[in-house]
């Protein structure tokens, strides 16, 4: 009976201690990059990152190897995790929904990175309100006062006074946000801290915030799944979850004053209005939340592959830039089939001109 | 599974002679010895190099905010504060929920399954009961959501405020949205209860026939032999199933997060969202972006350590007092 319980106290010891080591290894980069490289043995490519375009990085991916032969490994492990693999030059190319920040810039042991927008996406407002069927209209004020816990009831005035003509229960209103580091949230914020001073103060803008309210959920399939069972929830998820659970999702004001449904296409426009305004000399480490334009939708997104600029093999650089130039340039029709913003065409020829730039000078090693 | 007290165990060593025999024998023998030892030692170094590596890695956020870091609530990313209560409380906190409801109801299957159930019904319904630790978490998150969350919020809390007129009690005050610490303990209850049950299963059927025979004999009915007979003579067998149990409570991270409502604020009403240590390393670990953060959340593994151990030392001695108080 004594080798019996001393057995279950190793059990308890090993378990967390496993528990934890799993996790550090799963999460860790390095780790993963040695998982990685076996995984990807009979790749051409490897690149590591965000998991918001995962899914049509992963179509593009398809496409172009039956169409061209060259085999790309992506590992959606996160786009912070992505960030430290470019900096540790353990993948090809990186990828992240957020542009890397000066000091990440400074801390890529390859040099300078080259920042390009692959495709756009849209985070909705999605609730959860049985017996209203019209859309209901958020100004961003409402919205970050719902968020910050200030609006408590979807029947307070302020929410009615938006919405004219709609009556909404006097349910309390649940705030449901993404419990583990995202992208997403970082949008959310990124949108929230740019139109509410307060907001910008605290929580701020971030991958995980310090929410005032509501509870946590994992991943945009867990914050879909939480609003759709409970009444007078409201969350922010990517558009293809809020469509696939068939939640009502919120038209929101932008920045012409009109109210707009998150469609691709508005995602579009507004990557346009903001390209519009950018520097002939831009790096693309920009926010297009908030964009100008009446058919914009304010909490648009771009999402980021990372490359150096000068790329150590000659024969791998013209591989990877191959594939970017044609996902831009053809993939538009396959991202929009899954929800995602296609970028605007003048600002993919931009974009193709930038990477000529570099397949020109950036062969020596 | 002769009971004896540990003073007569530690005579009952090996003595140094068996010892200086091997020693004194063929070059194989000693291959042999060392080959063993050195596996045997694999297990505590590895152990101790997690710990090392653990400790290490969280140094730079347990130097910053000092003991602090294990009573503060405050958890920011973005100005980069960083206070583990909440989620010590949560996983102590669930654990205990878990074990409260697992406890009774497995060592109940157990003695049914051992002193009632004919051999038909004990080997299928075993093997239904020990069926439940292969279920992966991630399942036990799913039904969770789906069915537990649901029917936690609109049947079991909804009776306690509702019928029983407890929503007073701080313990279930506040909104019920579903996710809770409630949600979160009783997952756990269903996940840790095949491990106690099945140890205290094996431990009734290895206490020796003789037992209940004397029992019966001193004219006990079957319940009370049950009770005064069986039970205190596995007594040390159950404890360690159930710090099995509680091990597998305390570890747990996917389905916890499933449905723990993952909020990083220490509440005592169990209707209430909670956070764990595992869940919350899993949850933001891959995007964790500062040095600051990684560290806080290596540290949050070095407290998970600590709890362990001191989980573990605690369990150590109920075996070892329990062990002496029938020895004696």
């Amino acid at each position: 009976m004594r080798h019996l319980s001393l057995v279950a106290a190793f059990a308890v010891a090993s378990w967390s201690c496993g528990t934890d080591s799993s996790k550090t290894k799963s999460a860790n980069p390095g780790g993963a990059a040695d998982s990685g490289a076996k995984a990807a043995a009979g790749a051409d490519l490897t690149g590591a990152g965000a998991t918001f375009p995962a899914i049509v990085y992963a179509k593009w991916i398809d496409t172009y190897a039956t169409k061209t032969g060259v085999k790309i490994n992506y590992q959606p492990i996160g786009s912070g995790g992505g960030i430290k693999q470019l900096q540790e030059q353990t993948v090809d190319f990186g990828a992240s929904d957020a542009p890397m920040t000066d000091a990440e810039m400074a801390g890529a042991k390859g040099g300078p990175v080259m920042h390009i927008p692959m495709v756009g996406g849209v985070v909705a407002i999605a609730y959860n309100l049985s017996g209203v069927t019209q859309p209901i209209k958020l100004t961003p004020g409402l919205l970050a006062d719902i968020f910050a816990g200030k609006l408590t009831k979807w029947s307070d005035s302020r929410i009615a006074a938006a919405n004219p003509g709609l009556k909404l229960p006097a349910t309390d209103i649940l705030v449901v946000h993404r419990s583990e580091g995202s992208g997403t949230t970082y949008i959310f914020s990124d949108y929230l801290s740019s139109v509410s001073p307060a907001w910008k103060a605290s929580p701020g803008k971030g991958k995980e915030l310090q929410w005032p309210v509501g509870l946590g959920a994992k991943g945009n399939d867990g914050v879909a799944a939480q609003v759709k069972s409970t009444p007078g929830a409201v969350g922010y998820v990517e558009l293809a979850y809020a469509k696939q659970n068939n939640l009502s999702t919120a038209l929101l004001q932008n920045a012409d004053g009109k109210f707009v449904a998150p469609t691709a296409e508005a995602a579009t426009n507004a990557v346009q209005e903001a390209a519009a305004k950018l520097p002939a000399n831009t790096d693309y480490r920009i926010s297009i939340v908030n964009s100008p334009g009446a058919t914009s939708y304010p909490i648009s997104s771009l999402t980021w592959l990372l490359i150096y600029k000068k790329q150590p093999d000659a024969a791998k650089a013209k591989k990877l830039t191959d594939f970017i130039r044609w996902a831009l340039q053809e993939g538009g029709p396959q991202a929009s089939a899954l929800d995602y913003a296609p970028l605007p065409k003048p600002v993919v020829d931009k974009l193709v001109a930038r990477l000529d730039s570099l397949s020109g000078t950036g062969s020596t090693p | 599974m002769t009971e004896v007290s540990i003073g007569a165990r530690v005579t009952s060593q090996p003595t140094p002679v068996t010892t200086a025999r091997i020693e004194g024998s063929s070059v194989g023998d000693r291959i042999y010895r060392g080959t063993t030892t050195f596996f045997a030692l694999i297990i505590p170094i590895l152990l101790c190099l997690i710990a090392w590596e653990v400790f290490a890695a969280g140094w730079p956020a347990l130097s910053k905010f000092g003991l602090a870091f294990f009573t503060e609530s405050h958890w920011d990313a973005v100005k980069g504060v960083f206070g583990a209560a909440p989620a010590i409380y949560g996983t102590i906190v669930s654990s205990i929920i878990a074990l409260l409801i697992a406890t009774p109801l497995a060592v109940g299957v157990a003695i049914f399954l051992s002193e009632f159930a004919p051999a038909w019904v004990r080997q299928p319904v075993a093997f239904f009961v020990d069926l439940l630790a292969a279920i992966p978490s991630v399942v036990y998150g799913l039904w969770g959501i789906l069915v537990l969350v649901p029917f936690l919020r609109d049947t079991v809390m909804a009776f306690i405020r509702d019928d029983l007129h407890l929503g007073g009690l701080p313990i279930f005050a506040g909104p019920a949205y579903g996710p809770s610490m409630l949600a979160a303990g009783v997952i756990l209850a269903i996940m840790c209860l095949p491990y106690i049950s099945a140890v205290t299963r094996e431990v009734l059927l290895a206490v020796p026939r003789s037992q209940r025979e004397a029992a019966l004999a001193l004219g006990a009915t079957r319940w009370e032999m049950i009770w005064d007979a069986v039970l205190p003579y596995a007594r040390s067998g159950i404890i360690g199933g159930i710090i099995l149990g509680l091990g597998r409570a305390l570890g747990e991270t996917m389905a916890v997060t499933m449905v723990i409502g993952n909020r990083h604020e220490i509440s005592a009403s169990l209707f209430q969202p909670g956070y764990t240590m595992a869940s919350q390393i899993a949850n933001e670990f891959s995007e964790a972006t500062t040095d600051l953060h990684v560290s806080a959340l290596m540290a949050v593994g070095a407290g998970l350590f600590i709890v362990t151990v001191i989980v573990n030392v605690i369990a150590r001695w109920l075996v070892w007092r329990t062990g002496r108080l029938q020895g004696t």
